[in-house]
Parts: C-alpha cells; sequence; structure tokens
C-alpha cells in the first residue's frame, strides 16, 4: 500500500497530562442557533423565559441541522443577530444564569433499540462531530449505503490539542460502549480504533480493553499530519479510496470522532443532550494551559481568566488547532459545539509572500498528492480548466502547503479561492 | 479590547525559508571553491569575488530599474554567483566574468521574471554565453598546482589519443585541468549529499543523470568511470541540474530531466564539435522541462480521471 504524504510537526501536546477541570459557570452564557454544518435553529424560547440545564432553546425543520439546547438555569435576557466563525448570520440566546444548575425534567435517557431509534436519539441530543468541522452525526449515521466499518478518528493530528486524548484517558469506557452502542444498531461488523503514533499510553489502553473483542481492531497511525482528516483515515486504517465527490458512506465507511462516540454513550445513559464540552486552552499567553469542561456559549474570556491568561498582550486567538483552526476575531464570542480547542497568542508575524521557487516542497506535503504550485500559478492567471485538470477540488485546506512553503505563499488559502472559481455542475 | 488579527489558517509556519535555503547551497559549494582555491590559487577567490557583486549589484539595479521590491537579500543572487565562478577557467579576465554575470542575472533571471521564473539555468546560459563568445579564454585551463599562467593544460575530455590520461584519483580529487569548481569530484560530491541531507534537493535528476551517461558509455564502450569523473558531470548534475526554478518539481519529471541531461551529454562529446556537453545537455533539458511537467503531473489521491491538460 503506497503510503500518503505527510509533515512532521512540533506536537506541543503540553496540556496531555492535564485532567479536565470544569470551568466554573458564567452569570451569563450566549448559544448560537447555529454551531455545526447545516442549518441554523430558530430560538424556542423567548426574552424573559425560565430555562433550565438540558432543556431545548433551538430547532429547525430541515433535516439538516442540530438543535441547540441550553447548559445553564437561568432566564433569557436577549436574542439577537449573531455573525458565525464562518460568516453565517444566525440568531444568539443570551441566557442569564441563576446559578442553581436546575436539570429539565425533559431530560431521560432515550429508549435506543434500532438504527431509526439511534438517529433520531442522536438528533435530539444536539450532536454534532466535536472533532471540529461540525458535521451533523445523525446524517452520517443515518447512511443509505450499507456501512461495513466504523472508523473512529482518534488521530488528534492537530499541536497543541489533546481534548480527544482525554476523552480516551478519561472515558475510554464511553468510547468503547459508543462504538458497541453504533455498531449493534446499525449492524455493522468492524471498528477501527485509529490513533496516532504519539499517544502510545491511548494505544495501549485501548488494546488492553479491546484484547478479546476481534470486532473492534486498534491502528496506530504514523506521527505524520494530517491523520485526522476524513480521507486520509480512512486510507490508512482500511486501505480504501475515497474518490473525488463521494463520500465515505459510498465506500462502506463512516467516520466518527472519538469524544463524539464517547459522548453517544454518555447520552443514551444520561440523556443529557450536548451542552458543554472539553477544550484545550493553551498558547504561548496562556500561563496554566488546561484542558476545562466549559458549558456551551461561555465566553471565551472567562475560559482564559480561569488559565490565567496574559489577556492584554493576546493578539491572535486561534479557535481550533494552529494548521486549520479559525482565528477568532473577538475574545468575547462563545465556546460552541466545535470549539476542540482555544489558542491564545502574543506573537505574530505576518507572512510577507515572495517569488515562488518551485522547490515542490508543496507537493511532497500534499497528502492527497495535490501540486498546490501549478494551482497557484494557475489560479493567478484564472485558467479554470487547468485548475479542473489539477483536481483542486480534492483539498481539504489542511494547511501543510502553506506551512512548508519557503516562500511565504498561501497557498493554502489559493486553493480554497480556485475552488470558488470552479463551477458547480 | 483587545485588537486580534484575523489571517487565514494555517497559523504556524515552518522555519525554512528561501534564504535558509539558498545559504544551504551557498555552504554546499564551500568545499568546491576551496578544491578550487587548492589546486588554482588565490584566484579562485578573486574571480568568485567578481561574479557574486556583479550578481548582486545586477540584480539590485534590475528591480530597481523594474521598480520590484528588491531581493537580493534572498541570496539567490549570491548563489548564481558562486555558481558562475565554479563555471568559469579560473585565467579569465574578469571583465569577462562580469559579462558572465550580466547574461546570468539581467538577461536569463530578471527579463524573464526574476526568481523561479527563468526558463532556463543561469550559470549555465552564461558558460555558454561566454564559451561562444570567448572561445579561447574560456579555454586557457592551467595545470593545477601551477604558478598563474604558467603552464596551460587541458581539460582531460579534450585529450587526444595517446594522450597520457590522469589517474581516477587525480579526477576524483580534481588535480587535473578545468573549470575552477568543476574538477574536483570528491568536492561537489560533498555539497551535494549535504544538499540531499539537509532535504534542499533531490537525488534524483544527479542519479539518473551520472548514472545515465555511465550506462551509455558502457555501451559505447567506453570507461564509464573517466566519462562522469571527467569534465563538468559532478558539477552540473549536482548543482545546476537539482536548480529549482529550470526542472520538474516531481520526482518522475526530476528522473527524466536527468536522464535527457545524460543521453544529450554523451551525444555530444562522442558526435559534437565540442570535448564536452554538460551545459548544453543541461540548458536543452531546461528548454523541455514545461513539456516533461505537463507529462509528470502527479495523481491525486482519489483522482477519477488521469491529470491533464490540454492548455
Amino acid at each position: 500500500m503506497k503510503k500518503l504524504n505527510g509533515i512532521r510537526l512540533n506536537h506541543r501536546k503540553n496540556t496531555e497530562n492535564s485532567p479536565t477541570v470544569n470551568a466554573p459557570v458564567p452569570e451569563k452564557v450566549r448559544i448560537p442557533m447555529l454551531m455545526n454544518m447545516g442549518a441554523a435553529c430558530l430560538p424556542l424560547v423567548k426574552v424573559g423565559d425560565e430555562v433550565k440545564v438540558g432543556q431545548k432553546i433551538g430547532d429547525s425543520d430541515v433535516p439538516f441541522s442540530v438543535p441547540v439546547h441550553s447548559g445553564v438555569s437561568g432566564r433569557v435576557i436577549s436574542i439577537c443577530k449573531y455573525r458565525t466563525a464562518v460568516g453565517t448570520l444566525c440568531d444568539i440566546v443570551e441566557i442569564e444564569t441563576d446559578g442553581l444548575q436546575t436539570p429539565c425534567e425533559s431530560v431521560k435517557p432515550p429508549v435506543i433499540t434500532d438504527k431509526e431509534s439511534l438517529v433520531r436519539a442522536v438528533r435530539e441530543s444536539g450532536l454534532c462531530g466535536l472533532g471540529g468541522a461540525g458535521f451533523p452525526t445523525h446524517i452520517k449515521l443515518n447512511a443509505k449505503n450499507p456501512i461495513d466499518t466504523l472508523v473512529i478518528n482518534g488521530a488528534e493530528c492537530e499541536p497543541y490539542i489533546t481534548s480527544d486524548y482525554r476523552e480516551m484517558i478519561e472515558s475510554a469506557d464511553d468510547v468503547i460502549g459508543g462504538i458497541r452502542l453504533i455498531m449493534k444498531n446499525l449492524g455493522i461488523r468492524s471498528a477501527k480504533l485509529a490513533i496516532e503514533a504519539n499517544k502510545p499510553d491511548a494505544i495501549r489502553k485501548f488494546t488492553d480493553m479491546t484484547n478479546n473483542d476481534d470486532s473492534i481492531d486498534v491502528v496506530e497511525l504514523p506521527p505524520l499530519y494530517p491523520q485526522g482528516a476524513e480521507k486520509v483515515i480512512i486510507y490508512n486504517s482500511t486501505g480504501r479510496i475515497v474518490g473525488e465527490g463521494e463520500l465515505p458512506a459510498d465506500k462502506g465507511v463512516i467516520v466518527i470522532n472519538i469524544s463524539t462516540v464517547g459522548f453517544i454513550h454518555r447520552y443514551s445513559q444520561t440523556g443529557m443532550p450536548l451542552v458543554s464540552r472539553r477544550l484545550t486552552i493553551d498558547g504561548n499567553a496562556v500561563r496554566e494551559p488546561k484542558n476545562v469542561r466549559a458549558v456551551v456559549g461561555t465566553p471565551f474570556r472567562e475560559l482564559l481568566e480561569f488559565c490565567n491568561a496574559d489577556i492584554d498582550s493576546i493578539i491572535k486567538l486561534i479557535g481550533g488547532g494552529p494548521m486549520m483552526g479559525m482565528s477568532v476575531p473577538d475574545i468575547d464570542m462563545p465556546v460552541i459545539k466545535t470549539s476542540n480547542a482555544l489558542l491564545a497568542i502574543n506573537r505574530f508575524d505576518m507572512r510577507k509572500p515572495s517569488a515562488c521557487i518551485r522547490c515542490g516542497r508543496c507537493v511532497k506535503a500534499c497528502p492527497v498528492n495535490l501540486m498546490p504550485a501549478e494551482i497557484d500559478k494557475a489560479y493567478r492567471i484564472r485558467d479554470i480548466e487547468d485548475l479542473k485538470s489539477l483536481k483542486v477540488m480534492l483539498c481539504m485546506n489542511c494547511g501543510s502547503c502553506t506551512y512548508v512553503c519557503p516562500a511565504n505563499r498561501n497557498l493554502a488559502e489559493t486553493n480554497q479561492l480556485a475552488k470558488a472559481l470552479i463551477p458547480r455542475n | 479590547m483587545n485588537k486580534l488579527i484575523v489571517t487565514p489558517s494555517p497559523h504556524d509556519e515552518n522555519y525554512t525559508k528561501t534564504t535558509t535555503i539558498m545559504l544551504n547551497v551557498i555552504i554546499a559549494l564551500l568545499p568546491t571553491l576551496a578544491a578550487g582555491v587548492w589546486y588554482f590559487g588565490p584566484r579562485a577567490i578573486s574571480v568568485t569575488a567578481v561574479t557574486v557583486a556583479s550578481c548582486i549589484l545586477f540584480e539590485w539595479g534590475c528591480r530597481i530599474l523594474m521598480k520590484r521590491e528588491n531581493t537580493i537579500t534572498d541570496l539567490s543572487a549570491v548563489v548564481t554567483g558562486v555558481i558562475l565562478a565554479m563555471n568559469l577557467p579560473v585565467t579569465l579576465p574578469y571583465w569577462m566574468a562580469v559579462i558572465g554575470a550580466f547574461v546570468a542575472i539581467v538577461v536569463v533571471k530578471q527579463l524573464f521574471g526574476g526568481l523561479g521564473q527563468n526558463f532556463a539555468n543561469p550559470a549555465v546560459t552564461a558558460r555558454i554565453v561566454l564559451m561562444v563568445s570567448f572561445p579561447a579564454a574560456m579555454t586557457n585551463w592551467i595545470a593545477p598546482k601551477a604558478e598563474y599562467d604558467a603552464v596551460s593544460s587541458a581539460t582531460p575530455l579534450a585529450l587526444g589519443e595517446g594522450a597520457e590520461l590522469p589517474s581516477y584519483a587525480e579526477l576524483f580529487f580534481g588535480n587535473t585541468g578545468g573549470c575552477l569548481g568543476e574538477t574536483c569530484a570528491l568536492a561537489l560530491l560533498i555539497g551535494g549529499l549535504y544538499l540531499a541531507a539537509r532535504r534542499i534537493i533531490s537525488l534524483a535528476a544527479p542519479v539518473s543523470f551520472i548514472g545515465s551517461l555511465a550506462a551509455l558509455s558502457v555501451i559505447a564502450g567506453e570507461d564509464p568511470l573517466y566519462q562522469i569523473l571527467a569534465g563538468g558531470v559532478f558539477l552540473g548534475a549536482f548543482f545546476m541540474a537539482t536548480d529549482y526554478a529550470t526542472t520538474p518539481i516531481t520526482t518522475k519529471g526530476k528522473i527524466v530531466f536527468g536522464l535527457g541531461c545524460g543521453v544529450i551529454t554523451f551525444v555530444i562529446r562522442n558526435f559534437g564539435s565540442y570535448p564536452e556537453g554538460v551545459s548544453f545537455s543541461i540548458l536543452l533539458m531546461n528548454i523541455l522541462t514545461p513539456y516533461i511537467e505537463q507529462l509528470t503531473r502527479t495523481k491525486p489521491l482519489g483522482a477519477k480521471e488521469a491529470v491533464k491538460n490540454e492548455g
């Protein structure tokens, strides 16, 4: 089997041995009605309403959407418009907390007996992929094609982030429980639990736990970025290639993040929807890097204060990892369902692109064998036919090409701009 | 209220920059320069100083005339200057060396858009221009370790029938006539392997270049070791057939490039009117590079049909 390209990064997993601590419940939370890939919800509450922990406060009729729940008990004090990090406009519900954290009466374990009830329960839990992209999990589970392999993504290939690793160490039983729950109800015979080689403790732990279970294989991924990319992890754990325009389900595979699968098991036990999550707080402006469990809607500023960050020195905030994470434009933006990390940076040099020297480092770095230097050239002259034949649509924006470019060219960004030139058929 | 910087991902970068790469090439050329001084005397240094200084000056002047950002700090002009000097006889008058630098930087590099845009290798083209313009001065070899201008010598490839050929050791260590940076195969090998170890160059083109030349020599009943050690093969293979801008990007393309260089060198040496063909082979393959590129594109993972471009 041909090995895919990858790049070596400094892992900087400073928080891998930091057990998860609960961040204090803030006085106010702001919960956006859109936190996942898909359609935004409409608020089910109005200003002045009392809400409890786990109460559904937003939903939508669109199938490609997931409901939103409150992680606090308190009173709705405002509902206004909010622009998400990806630029979409949605409603945002602001709740003043009462500090009691009274659970909602509706919170009770779901009855899961088959695929349909699993899919319904997962949607009701408000779950979307916790790894960062936020794809609605119930859509994945409801694949039309027959699925024979479940790939659990435990790569966590981005530097700094250890929130998935802490899930593996602290909630290994939930991970295995979630895998079995999905396999049973979807009739999947084989699961691949794929973990990057830089997490030997997790690999050992799951290997021991699945010793007498032939249906779950622990796969050790090479310590090369980006192992967590969907196509890469499918190829490296099953040998299957997901082609252009195909979904993993077309190849009989679904990929679910390891924290996501752990959550599914906890939800099946408690019925508490996705109202809080673990995230890694790190970066050179943070004096005490931590893994924190924060209520969805908590302002980033409060988490940074909780981790004793030097707030005034922060010049850049990244939601997610340094390779694929997004710049956070405002320190008071809230934690959302897909926030797996928050990096606060106090030193940053803007890239000054210079001429391409055609060294080919981008070509050697690309995990899917694209030629970013050639795409860059074709993009500059708007050669759409050549962009098509260079298969720019296969770029998943992992950022490896930009990272390695000695001329500081923004190759990954150019790929995304080039994609926009290609008409969709 | 913090003003936060917003940029697209990735937010981190590698430390290897264009300048780092150029600096490494300069370091890799130092053993060769040292060998040049050892065999041909201190004038090797002054010739190199003249080409480097004039390359920097031409680059700086061009950028100012063209109202472009100045690029002399990327050290690419220095690299061109050093490689050009390695391609000159130590006896070459300085003003001719300056003309070489002019051809390399102004004509070949900057007129075509500067770093990364030139289609031909600047040093190779300059060597060829000087060779056809000043054939006598460009082949005025002196014997190694001789007093300046004392004894003229011939390059091993120009030695006629019956002449006493230098030994393998003399060729390998550079104790023979030739351009100031092409005789010492050992120093060039050290530099090339250093660049490969630092992952600055790929050995694909040098190996296929030297390998194909050796193979053809065997077929033709010549001494393959003599053919690859004599003349400018090592200098060409490690430092000019690996130039980023003028050779293919993919490994497959680099192999094709090296094969082409080997074949053309063999043909010129055996059937051409020049005793040496390395420079011409590289220049001709430079011209073919865009076509090689088109035919050796990578196949992306999961791409439906083979990638081709009709453009």
